[in-house]
């Protein structure tokens, strides 16, 4: 018996968020008395492959199929559940990003087991099990009982801590029997280049209405390369079109959890708390004491946007030179 | 072509949450039901891709698997401008089994385009779609933000981590949309409401299914110590916190 856990590369290389997953999938090997196994689709180095092995996966299987180079969800799914077949997986774990949100129910539904999303942790218990989750959009957490024999789940983002545990990798190659057909073919790609992606930062800047015209983000954009931080917006900045809507946070827009969520001239209604509430500490600018956002902050700073900003980058550059 | 819209009954997104019963329950009391944002901005798009007029659009059909309390969704997508709506009358407990369902009458009924919202504001299983497409070995896109009717066919653009892709895909498919799919839902117009009312509403008796997921607990996240506020006049202070206090920067 195994836990199989399915690790995406990024043009050949992994995340730390990669690291956090497979750190959760030996873990429950580890509670569930089975071994853990990574599967790797596309072209990745060898020497990516043995960073697996810091955090305990002893052993990796290397799917290349030039009929993968693109997402096909069918076609992934028949070959990850061909994997989990030939390692006698009882549970199968995804990270809760694009891709496992895309695969995870069809996996769920061709290896007949229950899927739980967006799990927070370990099992509370293996028999029955059950875990707990995110539910009605952060704003709760749910205990789900799995009742088949096998599970699926997917890891939500940044609740996990790498676990430092080297062990020696084994790398077996392994040729699909059961791609079939691709169906989704891939006419152009956009991709974002020299900016922190919005899902992936530790450290987030964000502004709302409160930075009053798009021609004022100029300070935010500062202070957010100063911290390495991705920068972000609330769903009215992106409705006026004074920023792009890859960047609005909030129920409908991305849901993200860094470690530093910093909010400048939002006020913070219910749904944009949705999107951003699992951030670690939040940082709250606005000049209406009462404004919703200090309920959900931890540190705040009552004033205008436009005065406190600069003062910040003036604090933050002291800092970082001290 | 025909499209079919999944529609999900969900509690309005402003909705403050509260559990009953020793935290087993959602607490539906003052509760205001709506159609899944997502949902609608699917339904919407659906409507658009037929006035275009670029590619032929059959029918619009839409379906919810709930009980008669649900009706009301139905009748509000029919207003927008579905052609004929579905009800499988069966109490949503999980997303599992309402795939199952809506998988069963499209093998009745086969559709070109189905498309889901990506993520019920209820219990977030984000999972109907893919499932559905499993169901019935049909491909699936996730995460899509356009559809865009190029030269009499369909081309759909997805995130990924990082950026876009435009895709052709075979049909049938199931596109699982997200924000970006329309700019506005649509709001009935009264013509609209009129007509909703002499549309088909066809009622399913549902089958059975197995239990794969049974929610057990609720529970909302711990309350936060209050925030501690900085003076405008001493922003250092807040950097001193955030380095030595949170450890963050």
């Amino acid at each position: 018996m195994s836990v199989l856990v399915y690790v995406e590369n990024w043009d050949g290389h992994f995340k730390k968020a990669s690291f956090e997953l497979v750190s959760y999938a030996a873990q429950l090997a580890e509670m569930t008395g089975t071994e853990p196994v990574a599967l790797s689709i596309g072209r990745v180095e060898e020497s990516e492959l043995r960073k697996l092995g810091r955090h305990g996966i002893g052993q990796v299987i290397r799917v290349e199929d030039e009929r993968l180079a693109h997402l096909d969800t069918r076609a992934y799914t028949r070959v990850i559940s061909e994997v989990a077949d030939v390692v006698k997986a009882s549970a199968v774990v995804l990270a809760h990003n694009v891709t496992g949100k895309a695969l995870a129910p069809r996996l769920s539904v061709r290896l007949k087991a229950g899927l739980v999303t967006a799990v927070t942790g370990l099992p509370k218990s293996i028999n029955p099990f059950t875990v707990v989750k995110k539910s009605f959009s952060g704003k709760a957490f749910a205990l789900a009982e799995i009742r088949t024999e096998k599970q699926i789940l997917t890891l939500a983002q940044n609740s996990f801590k790498l676990v430092e545990k080297e062990i020696q990798v084994v790398i077996t190659g392994f040729d699909p029997a059961s791609t079939g057909a691709v169906s989704t073919h891939v006419r152009e790609v956009f991709r974002q280049t020299g900016k922190i992606l919005l899902t992936d930062a530790d450290i987030v800047v964000s502004g709302g209405r409160g930075m009053k015209s798009p021609d004022n983000w100029g300070p935010l954009e500062e202070l957010a390369s100063l911290l390495g931080a991705a920068t972000a917006c609330s769903r009215p900045v992106s409705d006026e079109g004074w920023r792009p809507h890859e960047e609005h946070t909030g129920q409908t827009g991305k849901i993200i959890a860094p470690t530093l969520y910093i909010a400048v001239g939002i006020s913070g209604a219910i749904q944009h708390l949705a999107g951003v509430s699992s951030s670690k500490f939040i940082v709250a600018i606005n000049p209406d004491r009462d404004a919703p956002i200090f309920e959900a902050a931890d540190y705040g700073i009552v004033g205008d946007a436009q005065k406190v900003l600069p003062a910040l980058i003036e604090a933050v550059k002291e800092a970082k030179g001290a | 072509m025909k499209i079919l819209v999944c529609l999900g009954h969900v509690p309005d997104t402003t909705t403050k949450i509260r559990f009953t019963d020793q935290g087993t329950r959602f607490d539906q009391s003052g509760v205001q039901w709506v159609i899944n944002p997502w949902d609608e901005f699917a339904l919407t798009r659906a409507v658009e891709l037929r006035e275009s007029g670029q590619l032929p659009v059959e029918t619009i059909s839409v379906v919810t698997v709930g009980s008669a309390e649900a009706e009301p969704t139905i009748r509000k997508a029919l207003a927008i401008g579905a052609d004929s709506g579905f009800r499988i009358n069966l109490e949503p407990m999980e997303p599992y089994q309402v795939a199952v369902q809506i998988s069963e009458l499209i093998k009745r009924e086969p559709f070109d385009l189905i498309i889901c919202g990506i993520e019920s504001c209820d219990y977030n299983g984000n999972s109907v779609g893919g499932m559905l497409a499993e169901l019935l070995d049909y491909p699936s896109l996730s995460a899509v933000s356009g559809i865009n009717p190029v030269d009499g066919a369909l081309v759909f653009s997805r995130d990924i981590d990082g950026g876009k892709e435009m895709v052709s895909q075979d049909l049938p498919v199931v596109a699982v949309v997200q924000k970006g799919i329309a700019k506005e839902p649509r709001i009935p117009a009264m013509r609209g409401i009129m007509m909703a009312r002499t549309k088909p509403l066809t009622v399913i008796q549902p089958s059975e299914t197995a239990e794969y997921v049974k929610m057990i607990s609720f529970e909302l996240p711990a309350s936060k110590p209050p925030c501690k506020k900085v003076d405008p006049d001493h922003v250092r202070e807040l950097v001193r916190l955030l380095q030595e206090e949170a450890k963050v920067l």
